[in-house]
Formats: C-alpha cells, structure tokens, sequence
C-alpha cells in the first residue's frame, strides 16, 4: 500500500505547489519561497552531512559566496538567471578547493574548520570594499516589473531550483555514489580498503552540497534586493539546515524537505509571538530535536521522554 | 622598542587566552564534546563580576574564583540533567546540542543585560609601570597572572587529586576507568562543571580588560579553538604555551594587519594548523 501511496502523494503535493500562487497572497507565496530555499539548503546539506556523515558547517560560506557573486555580476550588468548560474559556479568551485583541503580532517577538526571557513569569508568580504561595498553591504538593480509578477517569478524560480535538487538526491541516493557515501558514513577506512575512492566522493558530495546553495544565495540576493556580510554569511545558515536534516531523518531523499517544512511552522508559529528570542528558540528547538527526538520526527524517543521525567531508571545512561 | 612592547602586550594576552581556553580543552579532551557554550559561559562570568563590583563593590579579581563556583553549579547541572544523555552520540550531534544551549543562553543574556558593551571601571587601577619606553599596564598583567594560577591549579588538581587523576583515566579509557570503579557518568558532569568554573573565571579577569556584552562570546570561543589547535588537544601545558603563542601572533598580526583583522589572522591560521599539524605543537595524548 506504501509503494501506492508515495507517488500519490508526491503528485498531489507537487500540484499543491504549482497552483499555489493562484490562491495565496503575497504572505502565503513568500512563506512557500522561503520554505522552498530552506528546501535547498537541507537538501544540499543532506549530501554531505546526511550521506558521507561529515559534520559540515559550510552552508553559509557556499551561501554567502553564491549570494556575492550573484550581486556583483549582476551589478556589472550579467542577466539576473545568468548571475544565478553564477553563484552556483563560484560556490562550488570555491567547495571543490576546499573540499581537497579541508575533507582531510574528520569529525570534530572538520566540523570547526568548516565553521571558521565563514567566518573568514565573512571578514574578507567585510574588508574587500571596494569589491563587495563592506559592511555597508550591496544594492541590486530593482526589476521593473508588477510586484504580483516579481513574487511569483521568484517562486517558481526558487521551486525548480528545489525540484532540481530533489532529483539530483533522488539520482545520487540510487547511484553508485549514494551508495558510496553510505558506506563512507559508515566507516570510511573500511570503504577506502573496499575499493570506494573516499577522496573523490567526498569532494563530489562536499561540491554538490554547494552548488545548490551557491545558486540559492544568488537567488536570494536578487530577491531581496540588498545583502550585507552578516546577513549572507550568518552562522545560523549553517546550523538551520541541519536541525532541518536531523528533524526529517538525515540521509533521506525526502526528510530534509518534511524537516524545513516543519521548521519553518515551528518558526512562524512561535517567531510571531517571540520575535526578540529569535535564536534562542532555534537554540530550544533544537534541544528539544536531538533530546526527544533523536531519529527525528517519526522517531519520537519515548523512553527517553520517559526516563528523563523521572519515569524509568534514570541510571543506565552514560 | 616597538617589538618588545608587542611581545609584552602578546604574553599579556597570552596568559588569559591560556585561561580562556584551559576549560575548553579539558571538555573536548575528556567528553570528547566540542563545547560551544564555553564563550558564553565566559561572558556570563563577566557579567558575574561586572555585577558584584557594581553593587557589591567586590573587586573582580576577588570575585573569580565565586564567579567559577557559581558557573561550575550550571555546568554540572547542563551536563547531567540534558548533555550526558548524547555524550556518546556522533560529533554532529553533540556539536548541534551544546550549540542549541549556547543559542539559549546567549539570546537570555541578551534579554536580560541587552547587547549593551559595559566595562568594570576600577575606582582604584593599579596604573602603569614604566620600563624605559616601554608601558606594562599592571592591571593586565596582574588579570594575567591570577589566569596562569588558575590555569596551573587546575593542573595540580589533576595532577594529585583523586578526582582529577579520575578525569584523567577516563580521558585516556573511558572503558578501563569504568572497570576500576570510576564513575564515568559522574566524572563527565563533574569535568563539564570544571571547564565552566575556568570559563567563569577567566571570564572575572577579563572583566577588567575587556568590554563585556554577549555578543563578544563567539570571539572568545574562536579564541579557545585556536589555542587548543595551536598547543594541542587535551594538555595543560600546551594550553599554555598555545595560548602564548596565539597572543603573541594577534598582536604582531594587529600590527601588520590592523587591529580589525586580529581574528581573522587567527582563524586562517587555525584552517592552515588543522590542515598541516592537526596534532598542535605540544600534540601528544593523555590529558596530563
């Protein structure tokens, strides 16, 4: 009955999206571009940190260089789909350079370089500007079209860059390569000695985790209108995707979208009422995710829940 | 002159990022826990300090060591009650938890103390000391000195005390150390609770020197990070030497670079450490 209802309902959601500009206002078609982006940026992640299982703090780097290039092509006179094309390329040959350096390291050396790396960035950007415009951040030429227009070229824009992502995680997961990177999350010495180049399939993953990302922050530069260092190269870019991954179930083709889904209710929902705790409620959310519901969404921790209320034995955890 | 004047005002910085990062070093060693919390835990012991002066009129410097005690109570809580139940999960969960807490804490403090930068103006500084041309501010250099106590203290704790040659079995066999009866549990709380009450002093010393507001928590992490990959992970003396090594370098990159880009010199310097000798400079195992 599974193998029926799958399709079915992929079919339904997917029309459920085309139409949706027809029905919402403004407010429905930014939330569903944004729940889309956020699509992106759990799907790319879910290359690296969900199938290779490297802890990759990257997101916002790839984000942000996406987002700058994209700007200043832009700026320079590049077509606006072309300046997205654009940051997907600087992204992810920024990630392949990277990838060769950095996907040396394991665990936790990895997942602190992968942090610093934007906040390097962050800080070059910060400094270049007569390049960037620094601090003071980066305006874009305004499209002179209808504003109705612009929201919805925007969404559709931004759902086939999701789409595009989705059926590349769909390709990779049944590829070879998906299959590599599972065996390399489980034990990468064992793949190696098995015959799987670890080398050139992390970097593949490391590179795919950015492209999207690249084009995302380049879209989203041209969305916005304006970006500044903080705001592209935030950290939380790089942490949201995750709690969006782990929520969903990591290394699924469709958990990272159900998790951005349910994130971003999570955040409209409670953000409205508590707009000055903004990150401290992303910091609860994920308290609550990785102590109650360690296998995410569909894998509530009961007993957990339990023995932390004091229920059951409280000591056998060590 | 001008040299020696850096490298004064490099080992000055030293000793307190020696302090800032003791703490650090000896959760990720132990727990094998990256803790994200450690800037903030600084900062609110900054905070602790800013307050007890204000109002109570306790010098910072007196007040360290209670700002740790008060910190260790929170530390041991926060690993008992939500961190000990993931000590054994994958690094990105861990790394995800205590950076979920950090998000707590620090956007709490915003609430509570606002992004404000405050400073402990001392009614009484103990001033300058004049060598020739070059300037020795006592104040840092007497924060310096309680920091490299407190540093070698908790060396000597884990050198001869019970509790600390504990710490220091389950930090090299968390299976044998449990096989001998320690409790491991226990212990990870209790050595979470000792990198808060280094936080929380390091973070009374600083008081005096820097400005305080919750947004400088993600500088002072970065600083533990470098310090603990330019001296080596999980040994006293390499928190030392790195963190000497790292004020020396931040104040001749601030003279080449500029003084906005100390961190940034930092960080690439970490990406490149990490790259070529992950193991640190004193790199060798066992936390003694």
């Amino acid at each position: 009955m599974k193998r029926a209802f799958a399709p079915l309902l992929m079919l339904l959601g997917l029309t459920a999206l085309v139409v949706l500009p027809l029905a919402g206002d403004n407010y429905i078609i930014r939330l569903a571009t944004n729940m889309l982006m956020y699509s992106v940026l759990g799907l790319s992640w879910n290359f690296i940190g969900g199938y290779t299982g490297y802890p990759s703090f990257a997101t916002s780097a790839f984000f942000g260089l996406g987002a700058y290039a994209g700007a200043i092509s832009q700026g320079h006179g590049v077509p606006m789909v072309l300046a997205w094309g654009i940051g997907a390329v600087v992204a992810t040959s920024f990630a392949g350079l990277l990838g060769f350096v950095l996907l040396r390291l394991r665990g936790h050396y990895f997942a602190i370089a992968s942090l610093v790396v934007a906040e390097v960035l962050r800080e070059v950007v910060n400094s270049a500007t007569d390049f960037t415009g620094g601090g003071m951040g980066l305006n874009l030429p305004i499209l002179r079209i209808d504003v109705d227009r612009l929201a919805e070229l925007f969404y559709y824009s931004m759902l086939s860059l999701a789409l595009i992502t989705l059926a590349t995680t769909v390709i990779v997961s049944r590829h070879r390569l998906g299959f590599g990177l599972r065996c390399i999350q489980q034990n990468e010495d064992a793949a190696n000695i098995l015959g799987v180049d670890t080398t050139l399939y992390k970097n593949f993953a490391f590179m795919l985790s950015a492209v999207f990302v690249g084009a995302a922050g380049a879209f989203y530069a041209s969305w916005v209108n304006y970006i500044d260092p903080t705001d592209v190269f935030d950290i939380l870019l790089s942490v949201q995707p995750i709690v969006m991954v782990l929520l969903g179930g990591p290394g699924t083709v469709f958990g990272p979208i159900i998790g951005a889904v349910a994130y971003l209710a999570l955040e409209e929902i409670m953000l409205s009422n508590l707009l000055s705790f903004h990150s401290g409620l992303l910091g609860l959310i994920i308290v609550i995710l990785i102590f109650f519901l360690p296998n995410g969404l569909f894998g509530l921790s009961w007993k957990r829940l339990k023995r932390w209320m004091g229920i059951s034995s409280a000591e056998e955890a060590a | 002159m001008l040299t020696v004047q850096i490298l004064i005002n490099g080992l000055l910085l030293g000793g307190l990022y020696a302090c800032i990062a003791a703490g650090f070093s000896l959760v990720w060693g132990v727990l094998n826990i990256i803790n994200i919390l450690h800037g903030s835990f600084i900062v609110l012991g900054s905070y602790i300090a800013y307050f007890a002066y204000i109002y109570l009129g306790i010098h910072p410097f007196l007040m360290a060591p209670f700002a740790g005690l008060a910190l260790f109570g929170l530390g041991y809580l926060l690993q008992r009650g939500i961190i000990n139940y993931v000590v054994t999960a994958p690094v990105l969960v861990t790394l995800t938890l205590t950076f979920g807490l950090d998000l707590l804490l620090n956007n709490g403090m915003l609430q509570a103390f606002t992004a404000d930068y405050r400073k402990v103006n001392l009614t009484h500084p103990l001033g300058n000391w004049f060598v020739g041309d070059i300037v020795v501010p006592l104040d840092r250099l007497a924060a310096m000195l309680l920091s490299l106590l407190f540093v070698l203290v908790l060396w000597w704790v884990l050198r001869t005390f019970r509790i600390g040659r504990a710490i220091v079995a389950v930090r090299m066999d968390r299976e044998a150390a449990a096989l001998m009866g320690v409790k491991v549990a226990q212990i990870y709380a209790v050595t979470f609770g000792i990198g808060a009450v280094m936080a929380g002093t390091a973070g009374s010393l600083l008081s005096v020197i820097f400005p305080i507001s919750p947004l400088a928590s993600i500088a002072y992490l970065g600083k533990a990070f470098v310090v603990c990959v330019l001296g080596g992970l999980g040994s006293i003396p390499g928190v030392i030497i790195g963190g000497f090594a790292l004020g020396i370098i931040e104040s001749f990159g601030a003279l080449y670079f500029g003084s906005e880009h100390a961190l940034t010199v930092s960080f690439v310097l970490l990406i490149v450490l990490l790259v070529v000798r992950p193991t640190g400079i004193m790199g060798r195992k066992g936390y003694e």
